[in-house]
């Protein structure tokens, strides 16, 4: 009586996993993936960015970033740039917006001018790095559709296409590492012919308040122009206490000066 | 006497802050030092129309920077020097670009003493801008500012927008061209020739007031300026002398940009009053972006704007019906290189202003800029541009960060 009861529920069980499409598992990893970092409230840290071109010359630039997390919609973020130092002070605020076009400000310090600015331009490189500007962006769970592939070695393969048709890209293989709160540990990235256009690796990871991984060091190589673009972080806070106030345009133009 | 004014409302100010001061556990003070040198060569290609004026230009500018920040950030002092060594004499000169305290907390923010501030959408024609006087001698463009003394109050709130309000004790004179200089009247105006309406002069005491809001795409801001006027009105006597004064003038400004796809539209319009001379003026156009083109990084934007402005040919900005065509071009580079070029075209005559912008950097602490403006077939009833009309200049910078 109770095995059968057993075999019903394992079953059941089966029978459900089985139900359950790549569609439905990739999105369920997507959002596990959410809920992982959910309630990290705002961060600071320093960035560095380090260019390599194909012959490995090198250029730097630092910013400082803040985020503010929000659920209602998507997050709130400011960059001000440090070095070179002909562009310190240049600031950029952005209200990722869950669904349709985020809203994007610029601040240029020499005439201490806000811009609204367009945020169309999705596919177009951050400051001449490997990195675009979606790239950078807030990955709100509702800018893609999902499509699990495979487990292997611990790690959950995910395919994203992006809603977005201005994305420069088909779709992104994304890794998720289910064991620790399902951080990322590498995307590639296929252009919209469906080449493999770039590769992006975390490395250096922290656990931040026992919850929140944070990658010390992003790699993106292009393999199209066998360029490359380091990205290391320093000094995440995450004992910073904003509110929107720190996320307005008049704290843009004090991020900038 | 004003000064201390300044610093009564400073101190006042400042009193409830030294307390909260205290209760933080290490107060924090970050410096930051820089110093920036750009040495310019003016080339005006075309023989001067007067005497003393030369074709070439060599100028080295200074531009040194401090600033402390501590309180996390909330709270800072803030410099910016500025000193040019020109050929022209009254192109030679200093400026206290910025000097000021900022306190920010929660939905407020105040700063006080010498600051820049900058209104507007528009991008060939700045009318609405009128905080700051223009440091004409610096920039054809009329984008450098000098600093002006403030205590400015900002309040922000997320349902009904933001609030400034300007409290502006001294009025600066606008720096014009002298005798050796390019770019002048046939009369040479001298900076502190012009007088005010106003019998405080400099000191009367100035106030503005702007909102600014943003709803989805609408970016809106009103704004209203009452006080010495920035731009002087210019008289003439029956022997053709001008005479040129400061008006007392109530300026009310709107600036409106829509952001929708890769398109900015924009519209920026004032109407300005004072007992000499009421006027509307507009400048409305519109920026859209062809971004990454060739899949590597490749900007091209154009440009499109139209100038009107009531007061015809005394126009000091010369922009009274006024069309401007552009193009943005922006590499996406690491040496960030990027192009403006554009035309500017008078639909009553046949006056036409060419220009070219360009910049990038060399390694990480040089960078060098390329400026042109040629003008052509300048109409002789122009007023102001005619007296530029063998103006044209090519004009290179170069700039060392320290």
């Amino acid at each position: 009586m109770k095995t059968s009861i057993f075999t019903i529920a394992a079953f059941l069980t089966f029978s459900l996993v089985s139900a359950q499409t790549a569609q439905e598992k990739g999105l369920e990893i997507a959002k596990a993936a959410e809920q992982a970092d959910l309630g990290f409230g705002g961060s600071t840290v320093e960035l560095k960015m380090i260019l390599k071109n194909k012959n490995g010359q090198t250029s730097e630039r630092t910013m400082t970033t803040k985020t503010l997390e929000l659920t209602v919609d998507g997050d709130k973020s400011l960059i001000a740039f440090n070095s070179p130092k002909d562009v310190k002070g240049t600031a950029t605020l952005t209200y990722t917006h869950k669904v349709g076009s985020d809203d994007q400000w610029l601040y240029l310090p020499s005439i201490k001018r806000v811009k609204r600015i367009s945020s169309n331009n999705k596919s177009g490189p951050f400051v001449g790095s490997e990195f675009a500007y979606e790239d950078l962006s807030s990955q709100e769970v509702e800018k893609y559709s999902y499509t699990f592939l495979e487990e292997k070695n611990g790690l959950l393969l995910v395919e994203q296409d992006p809603v977005d048709p201005k994305s420069g890209y088909t779709r992104r293989i994304v890794s998720y590492n289910k064991d620790k709160g399902y951080r990322l540990e590498k995307v590639e990235f296929y252009d919209r012919k469906n080449a493999l256009l770039k590769t992006l690796t975390y490395s250096n990871y922290k656990l931040y308040k026992d919850k929140f991984w944070r990658a010390g060091t992003l790699k993106m190589v292009n393999h199209q122009s066998n360029k490359e673009t380091l990205l290391q972080f320093e000094g995440y806070d995450f004992n910073v206490t904003y509110s929107e106030d720190d996320f307005s345009q008049v704290a843009l133009q004090r991020a900038g000066k | 006497m004003k000064t201390s004014m300044v610093w009564g409302v400073l101190c006042l100010l400042g009193t409830p802050w030294l307390h909260s001061q205290e209760t933080e556990s290490k107060p924090k003070v970050t410096h930051e030092v820089e110093l920036e040198i750009a040495g310019e060569y003016r080339y005006f290609f075309e023989a001067a129309r007067f005497e003393e004026q030369a074709n070439h230009y060599p100028s080295i500018a200074f531009k040194p920077a401090y600033t402390a920040t501590w309180n996390k950030g909330y709270e800072s002092i803030n410099f910016q020097g500025f000193v040019r060594v020109d050929r022209d004499d009254e192109r030679t000169h200093w400026d206290i670009r910025e000097l000021y305290y900022q306190k920010a907390k929660g939905n407020w923010e105040v700063s006080a003493g010498f600051k820049k501030v900058y209104w507007g959408v528009a991008e060939s024609n700045h009318l609405v801008d009128i905080i700051n006087q223009t440091d004409a001698v610096e920039t054809f463009d009329g984008e450098e500012k000098l600093g002006q003394p403030m205590v400015q109050f900002s309040w922000i709130t997320n349902k009904i927008g933001t609030f400034d309000l300007f409290y502006l004790p001294y009025h600066r004179k606008r720096t014009f061209a002298g005798e050796t200089g390019r770019l002048r009247f046939g009369t040479v105006l001298n900076q502190d020739d012009l007088l005010y309406e106003s019998g405080a002069e400099e000191w009367r005491q100035d106030v503005a007031v702007r909102w600014k809001h943003y709803f989805g795409i609408v970016d809106v801001a009103v704004s209203h300026f009452y006080g010495n006027g920035r731009e002087p009105l210019f008289a003439f006597d029956a022997l053709g002398n001008i005479n040129a004064f400061y008006p007392v003038i109530h300026q009310t400004g709107l600036e409106l940009q829509l952001t929708h796809s890769a398109f900015l539209w924009k519209l920026e319009s004032i109407y300005r009053q004072a007992d000499a001379q009421d006027f509307f003026a507009l400048a409305a156009g519109l920026e859209y972006t062809f971004g990454n083109i060739d899949g590597n990084g490749l900007d091209i934007g154009i440009l499109g704007e139209y100038s009107y402005d009531e007061r015809d040919e005394l126009a000091l900005n010369a922009l009274q019906n006024d069309v401007f065509f552009g193009s943005r071009i922006a590499l996406n580079d690491t040496a960030d290189t990027s192009f403006l070029i554009g035309g500017l075209s008078d639909l009553d005559s046949s006056s036409k202003i060419f220009s070219l912008e360009a910049s990038r950097r060399f390694g990480s602490t040089w960078t060098v800029e390329i400026e042109a403006r040629v003008f052509n077939s300048i109409a002789e009833n122009e007023f102001i541009l005619s007296n530029f009309q063998d103006d044209s200049f090519l004009r290179i910078a170069i700039s060392k960060f320290f």
